[in-house]
This record gives structure tokens, C-alpha cells and sequence, in this order.
């Protein structure tokens, strides 16, 4: 089983990205062996309002069950808890939220907020640090990358809150985990897709200083290619334990929290 | 066969100390990627005694005599570029006669001087001479100068290439940062230059991209700094081309660029 839990549906703003369809994103998994991907509605993420892309989501994940949507939320916007409702309505195993995407301050009040409601209906809440390379963004595309300070103050916002963290590199996740209390860093999980492999080793440095049961297979498809996360893993000497609970088991427990 | 034409190696002069194990884990996922030679540089001290491109002669010098010994410690699985600033224009010649003399098989250029600068052109007369390619570090579109490096872009390095046209200039890590989609019109019409696939990017359509560009035969397969992202190419690299097509990619390109008998079973 592996579950890719950082995927999205439909066009990227800034460039032309080939195999965004569901059928297409549906192949690629077939091609590397994935059984599950989370996905979220990639246009919606640059939308003034990102839950207008929910519905076609949740439309088109209740058609395919290799798919279970994650859909987005902007605590900005009046009515933003009814995203949280209807995501538990529809079996998600988070909701995200990029504030830096939707303009707002990532750990300001709204986030906050958001946090709390998380935590309270008990859906994982998702943020991206980045979607693409920054020395390769469009000129016009000037959304900052996620703050790893932002990431401390929201897990200590609520003890019940889950926070799953993409497309994020070895140091921003040792700053996070590292400055977090064992209990809240307990509540923090990471997909692999930024983390580099050989020579420098990060991955495997950090599933030995941060645990195994802290990372989450994840590639960010159909942005980047998912054959490397596949790679990566493949090129750690893992016990099959750990790789299970890296591709399923972890997503697995993170979802089963949602209440 | 599989060659990674763009790989590094590090050595004790250089900040990190942990340079065997980081050697060592190139060599061991190369074993299990399949890397069968390794084509690495060295850029001086990688910035312990002098910037990493700006490296000093000494530096030059010191980082070069390691892609020797590494070379001579591995004839089954290393070959070595030999590194220059040419800023230092006596050195830079002495230097690509001494190393190439002594077995290298190419040349690396990465952001001392940009490319297009005339200080270049007696590196390159050099090149031709040797028969030997240049990797040239590229920054994908450059838009500004950054600190620590005068990189240059393939804007940049295809008038180096259109004044040299009997030198192969290998345009380094499409995925390396920078946008790639600004590089790959600007060397579509100079066929002596060849797209290196390395680079930690692996956005979706850049590979096709490339294909389009430039055609399966200027492409080169390599790692650079990520070799799971080097792994991650092939694989989709043989999702989307022939078998046949393929080996160009993984050696037989390679081979066709290096001095005869660079690599093993040539």
C-alpha cells in the first residue's frame, strides 16, 4: 500500500504542467505504483475564494475512491467553518490551508482560528511551504513560502491539533521539530517530497534524529514527477516497518485521527 | 552502462567534516542506482579557503589533485573534469594541460567569469584541442547577479558556444534552479550544446520539454547533488522514450562526447 498524501487536480497558474486531469494524475499513480492520493484542487489555491474549487473536488473524488480529497479553506472568508463540516461530510483526511497563497498572515488571527476548529472537529490541517523552486517561480508569482515560525505557533495554538507539512527541506523541518516540545512535535508530520536523498542524506538523517513516524510518503504531483519519491525511498536501507509506515501506515494514523 | 556526467566529490581541505561519508554515499547509491562511472569535479576547497566559484589556484590546484587520486583510486567507476577559474588565465591553461595530461576527460566551468566573457576563449581553444568537453554551471535564467557567483545563463554560454563550435559545451542541471523553460530555446539551434538533466528540480514536463527542444540525442543523463532525483528522471525517462532511446541517454550520448577510451568498456 502507498498512499500519496501531497497531489493535486488541474492546472497550475504560472506554467503549462502536463497530466493534471484526474485520469491523467490516475495513470502516474499507476505508473509508480501509488494506490491512494490525497489530492487538492490546484487552480482553487490561487482563486480569491480557493473553496469554489471544492465542490468540483469532491465531486470528482466521490467518483473515484483511489482518491480522497483534501479540500481547501480560507479562514478569511465568512462561512469558512461549513469547509470543515463538509469535509468530514465527505470523508477527508484534511482540510489545507497556504496562507501566503491566499494572502494572509500564516500564523495571524484567522489562522489561528482555523487551527482551533481543526483541532476541535479533529481534521489534520495541511499547509505547503512551497509548491515550486523559488529560483524558478514567475516574476508575478511573489507569494512567500511558508515560515517555519509560522508552523511553531500554529501547533502550540490547540493540543488536540494535527498539522501535515509539505514540500518541506531538512532545515525547516529540524527547526520545527527542534523547537517544539516533544508533545507538540508529536502532532507535526512531513512528506518526503522536498527532503533530499544521497549524498547528503537528509531523509535518512532525519528519519533517525526525528523518527520513522513523523514522515509521510508524498510527491507533489503533477508539479513534480512522483517517481522521486519512490527513488528516494529506494535508495534507503529501510526495515520494512518503517517503509510500510513511510508510504501507509503513518498517513493511515494521521487520517484515522480525524473524529 | 549509466554516466553521471555531472557528480562532485569532497575532500579534508573543505568545511565539511563529514566529506568520506558524503564520498562514500555518492559511490554506494550510485552502486545501487547503476551509476557505472561517475564523471565528478571538484571546485577547489567548496569555499573553506576560498569561494566556491571563486576558487583560488591553490584551491584549484588541491581540488584538482584529489579528482586525480579519486580517479586513480576508482579507474573502474571515476573520471574527472578538471576545474578552472579563469580569471586566473595562466593557471586555468597550465592547469587543463596538466590535468588533462594526467587522465582527465573534460573541463569545468561553473561562475567565476561569465560565459560569454573573451577570458574564456583560450580555455575553449584549449578544450578543442583536447577533444574535451566544458560543463559550464548554468544558473536557469538569470535575472540579476547573485552573491558568491557570476553565473551565467545559456543566453550566455550559447555565444561562448557559437564561437566555438567545434567545442561540447554541456549546459549544466536543467533541474538545477531557474527556469529551465527560459533555457531550452536559447541553445535549441547550437547542436554543441548538450542538455545535463541533472538538478533537484523534477517538475512535471520538463523532461518532455527538453526532448522537444533539443532531441533524445543532446541529452545526458546525471545527479549532480540528488541522485534520487537523478533516479527519478530515468525512471520516467523510460516511461517516455524507446530502450534504444534510453541508452543514448544513459551512456552512449556521454560516450560520444568524451575522448575516445574515457570510460571503461568503451
Amino acid at each position: 500500500m502507498r498512499i500519496d498524501v501531497n497531489a493535486f487536480l488541474g492546472a497550475y497558474p504560472w506554467r503549462r504542467v502536463p497530466g493534471t486531469s484526474p485520469s491523467a494524475v490516475l495513470a502516474a499513480m499507476d505508473r509508480v505504483g501509488i494506490d491512494q492520493a490525497w489530492v487538492t484542487h490546484l487552480p482553487g489555491l490561487f482563486w480569491r475564494d480557493p473553496v469554489e474549487g471544492n465542490g468540483w473536488l469532491l465531486e470528482v473524488a466521490s467518483r473515484e475512491p483511489r482518491f480522497r480529497p483534501v479540500p481547501a479553506v480560507h479562514p478569511e472568508l465568512a462561512g469558512w467553518e461549513s469547509v470543515l463540516s463538509a469535509a468530514r461530510a465527505a470523508g477527508a483526511p484534511a482540510v489545507r490551508c497556504d496562507p501566503t497563497f491566499f494572502g494572509i498572515s500564516p500564523a495571524g488571527t484567522g489562522m489561528r482560528a482555523l487551527a482551533g476548529a481543526c483541532a476541535a472537529a479533529g481534521v489534520p490541517l495541511m499547509l505547503a511551504v512551497r509548491l515550486e523552486d523559488g529560483r524558478q517561480r514567475h516574476p508575478n508569482d511573489g507569494a512567500r513560502e511558508l515560515p517555519a515560525a509560522a508552523v511553531r505557533t500554529l501547533v502550540r495554538t490547540h493540543p488536540d491539533l494535527r498539522l501535515i507539512v509539505t514540500h518541506a527541506d531538512r532545515p525547516f523541518i529540524e527547526e520545527v521539530h527542534f523547537g517544539s516540545t516533544p508533545a507538540e512535535a508529536a502532532r507535526i508530520w512531513w512528506d518526503i517530497c522536498w527532503i533530499w536523498g544521497p549524498p547528503e542524506d537528509h531523509l535518512q538523517t532525519l528519519l533517525a534524529t526525528v523518527g520513522a513516524a513523523r514522515f509521510l510518503f508524498g510527491t507533489g504531483q503533477p508539479l513534480r514527477i512522483p517517481e522521486n519519491g519512490v527513488a528516494k525511498l529506494d535508495l534507503l536501507d529501510l526495515s520494512g516497518e518503517d517503509r510500510n509506515a513511510i508510504e501507509a501506515g503513518n498517513a493511515a494514523a494521521a487520517a484515522a485521527k480525524a473524529r | 552502462m549509466l554516466i553521471d556526467v555531472h557528480a562532485h566529490f569532497l575532500h579534508d581541505r573543505t568545511s565539511r567534516a563529514d566529506w568520506r561519508e558524503r564520498n562514500a554515499s555518492r559511490l554506494r547509491a550510485g552502486e545501487r542506482i547503476g551509476i557505472t562511472t561517475h564523471v565528478a569535479s571538484i571546485l577547489g576547497s567548496w569555499g573553506h579557503t576560498s569561494p566556491t566559484y571563486f576558487p583560488s589556484p591553490a584551491d584549484l590546484g588541491y581540488g584538482n589533485d584529489t579528482m586525480l587520486a579519486l580517479q586513480r583510486e576508482h579507474p573502474d567507476r571515476i573520471r574527472a573534469y578538471v576545474a578552472v577559474n579563469p580569471n586566473y588565465a595562466d593557471h586555468a591553461l597550465a592547469e587543463i594541460d596538466r590535468c588533462l595530461g594526467a587522465g582527465m576527460i573534460g573541463i569545468k566551468l561553473a561562475a567565476s567569469r561569465r560565459a560569454d566573457d573573451p577570458l574564456l576563449d583560450p580555455i575553449c581553444r584549449r578544450a578543442a584541442a583536447a577533444g574535451a568537453p566544458v560543463l559550464h554551471h548554468i544558473w536557469q535564467h538569470r535575472r540579476r547577479d547573485y552573491p558568491g557567483q557570476e553565473a551565467s545563463d545559456a543566453v550566455e554560454l550559447g555565444r561562448l558556444a557559437a564561437r566555438h563550435p567545434s567545442v561540447v559545451f554541456l549546459l549544466a542541471h536543467i533541474g538545477g534552479g531557474g527556469d529551465w523553460l527560459h533555457s531550452l530555446p536559447a541553445v535549441r539551434e547550437l547542436p554543441n550544446v548538450m542538455i545535463d538533466l541533472s538538478g533537484s528540480g523534477v517538475d512535471g514536463g520538463m523532461l518532455e520539454a527538453c526532448l522537444d527542444a533539443v532531441g533524445v540525442e543532446r541529452l545526458l543523463w546525471g545527479a549532480d547533488l540528488t541522485l534520487e532525483t537523478g533516479w527519478a528522471k530515468l525512471r520516467y525517462l523510460e516511461h517516455l522514450l524507446s530502450p534504444e532511446e534510453v541508452e543514448l541517454v544513459r551512456w552512449r550520448n556521454a560516450a560520444g562526447i568524451f575522448p575516445a577510451g574515457a570510460f571503461p568498456p568503451d
